[in-house]
């Protein structure tokens, strides 16, 4: 997402870069052209491949990011489509009754294709049939006949027989995998709002004052430390969250469970700070200065110019910061993995613990069988998350051109 | 990305047989500090000889044991029926099971609780979010924090089958990678109570556990779990495909279930096999 500068106060009264393009020779009637030298030519050839180079690059990363949702949904689409079924009805067979039955049944009884089994020798279908019946005994489960893949049961509540009312469950590896994932896009979307309720308040605090109010030495100390917290790696920032933050907060404010949805949010916006820090500073420095010197001329406190005059002009600016750290708030990883307890639990206070959507990839990913349900609704999850990342992008360009026009006077 | 991964998998297992003294053991994180130390003494032991070990979690194992990136899959749980037969479809053949050693699950609770024993029901209502008052099972009016493992964890499913009934674990449970982030958070929280292997076992305080409710509660001794007394007792396992099972891999197993190997598994806290079985 680019960053808007301020509007450009001087409007007509800047200079066109087209003018300089019009005195080339170019203008009708300006008389014969003259001829362009070897090396002038040359020159121009050279911003030509440059010009192309880059052309190249910036669409290189936009084909990337296309590439990369293809892929990760193209591994959840069995799912997205509703193409598994894991419900399971059959009954276990005697191996006299796989001896009789044909090759095409025993092949679909034991999950493998009709080809393979030929590949297989007697002992070896032997075995694989004493094996499915253990495991169809171990399953003897009322809930076996669901299909647990499904959107339905993926996002609604529902009963199974040992709980004792409907309920958001995610629970992938169980007897019945239960896969609902609403608790984890609540557990997200709890973390993403903490992180932003604290890093938005202090991080475009901390850049107005910088940028307005701080002594010209003061910004120089203030500005660099707190671009280093960007620096700090999210495995670092987690382990302080969940060694000593987690305690400090605790004291403080006295919740039953240490390791909670509000703790990690709060880590969480310790990694936003920097982003929407440096961003809204950028934002409110490009104002222009005769917007200050017109307003303290008038006689505004340097309080007034700040808040009610370069604040609302940079405003674009400041959103698109807010915008990018939500992005980033949402799609961390670490952090939460290690602060918020990684508890499914569906409630309302932001004092329970939560499991985030990025938290549950990167906990679960690296056992899940290659091509199984859990790992199909794994991508899924990341699919859901890269397309609500893009939603609110969009819907941040959005608001930001608003704002940017409304500005310049427009709408 | 699969083919990849295949022609990945065939090059580790082309590097393994070139080496023929490199044994690489892959699974549960429980087993993780054990077979880094049985490698150890083994490699001081038997000089040009060089043994891998990491965890990961024993569903870990088990996929890499499938996969063929590893010669020996430390579990800390039995392999399911279906896991055997994806072996089974694989290999062509059964895959090997050695018992390694015994464990007893221990379960802890923060040095300040007042509780000294727990039935195995009791658990059973704790973990599946029945009991979430601590006045319930003998202790305090308020309410229980639960500390659990990740659900690629055999203690995860060891917990579950054995204590749960199989049933699900709360969703209030919170999941923690490792039983050493299990035992940091109990030893943090004074509400709490988790469960892991014994040898983690510092810092916080092991309840006594009873079968069922009005017998004996028993700690995680040697004898009673040797004996059987204690009721959450478990072996530690290693699978391996039996065309690895030669050489020195065998000599390795072999050396790990001797008397010396056995010693070891004292050493880090963990319950040697009883002599009838080794």
């Amino acid at each position: 997402m680019s960053v808007p500068a301020a509007p450009n106060p001087a409007g007509s009264a800047g200079v066109d870069p087209g003018a300089a393009v019009v005195l080339d020779a170019r203008a009708p009637g300006a008389g014969p052209r003259p001829a362009l030298t070897a090396s002038r030519r040359q020159a121009h050839r050279l911003d030509w491949l440059i010009e192309r180079g880059i052309l190249l690059v910036s669409t290189t990363a936009i084909v990337m990011i296309l590439l990369i949702f293809v892929f990760v949904a193209r591994e959840g689409l069995p799912v997205i489509l509703g193409r598994t079924d894991n419900a399971r009805v059959q009954q276990p067979l005697t191996a006299a009754q796989a001896a009789e039955a044909s090759p095409e049944q025993l092949a679909r009884y034991l999950g493998v294709t009709p080809a393979e089994l030929k590949g297989y020798d007697a002992e070896t279908v032997k075995m694989l049939v004493e094996l499915k019946a253990e495991e169809m005994q171990q399953l003897d489960n009322p809930d076996a006949r669901f299909n647990t893949t499904t959107w339905g049961m993926m996002l609604h509540p529902h009963r199974w027989h040992d709980y004792d009312q409907a309920a958001y469950i995610w629970q992938p590896v169980s007897e019945i995998p239960k896969y609902n994932i609403v608790p984890l896009f609540l557990g997200s979307l709890k973390a993403t709002v903490i992180a932003l309720l604290v890093s938005v308040p202090l991080g475009v605090g901390a850049a107005i004052y910088v940028s307005q109010l701080a002594h010209a030495k003061l910004r120089e100390w203030i500005k660099p430390a707190i671009e280093l917290l960007s620096g700090i790696p999210s495995v670092v920032l987690g382990f302080f969250a969940l060694i000593v933050l987690a305690t400090w907060l605790q004291w403080l404010i006295g919740y039953p469970s240490r390791l909670n949805a509000f703790g990690a949010g709060v880590a969480l916006g310790l990694a936003v700070i920097p982003i929407i820090f440096t961003i809204s500073e950028d934002a409110l420095t490009s104002v222009p200065q005769s917007y200050t010197q017109a307003a303290l001329a008038l006689g505004a406190s340097r309080w007034q110019v700040a808040w009610q005059i370069v604040l609302p002009a940079a405003l674009p600016g400041v959103f698109a910061a807010c915008v990018l750290g939500f992005g980033r708030a949402i799609g961390e990883t670490m952090v939460v993995l290690m602060a918020s307890g990684n508890a499914t639990i569906v409630s309302a206070s932001i004092f329970d613990s939560c499991r985030t959507m990025t938290a549950t990839i990167a906990a679960e990913l690296a056992e899940v069988v290659f091509g199984g349900d859990h790992y199909r609704i794994l991508f899924l999850i990341g699919a859901l998350l890269f397309a609500v990342t893009f939603v609110a992008n969009l819907l941040g360009e959005l608001v930001v051109h608003r704002l940017k026009s409304r500005l310049e006077g427009k709408a | 990305m699969k083919k990849r991964l295949g022609i990945l998998a065939a090059a580790l297992t082309a590097a393994t047989l070139v080496h023929a003294g490199n044994i690489t053991v892959k699974g549960s994180d429980t087993m993780v500090i054990l077979g880094q130390k049985w490698a150890e003494v083994y490699m001081k032991d038997k000089p040009g000889n060089t043994v891998q070990v990491t965890g990961g979690g024993s569903g870990t194992g088990i996929a890499a044991l499938l996969n063929g990136t590893t010669d020996i899959c430390n579990s800390s749980r039995p392999m399911k029926a279906s896991e055997k037969a994806d072996f089974v479809k694989k290999f062509k053949a059964a895959v090997h099971e050695y018992r390694m050693c015994m464990d007893g699950l221990s379960v802890y609770v923060h040095e300040s609780n007042p509780l000294t024993e727990i039935s195995i029901p009791q658990l059973e209502a704790i973990f599946t979010g029945k009991t979430t008052n601590w006045k319930d099972v003998g202790g305090p009016d308020s309410p229980i924090s639960l500390y659990g493992r990740e659900n690629s964890s055999g203690t995860y499913e060891f917990f579950k089958e054995h204590v749960l009934s199989k049933k699900d674990f709360a969703p209030a449970t919170k999941t923690m990678p490792g039983t050493a982030a299990v035992i940091q958070g109990v030893s943090k929280d004074k509400l709490s109570i988790g469960y892991g292997g014994i040898a983690y076992g510092e810092g916080v305080k092991a309840v006594k556990v009873s079968k069922t409710t009005g017998s004996e509660a028993v700690e995680a001794t040697e004898e009673n779990v040797l004996t059987g007394k204690y009721p959450i007792a478990r072996y530690l396992f290693n699978y391996l495909a039996p065309s690895v099972d030669t050489g020195t891999v065998a000599e390795y197993i072999d050396w790990c279930r001797s008397d010396t190997g056995q010693a070891v598994v004292k050493d880090v806290g963990y319950f040697p096999l009883p002599k009838n079985l080794r």
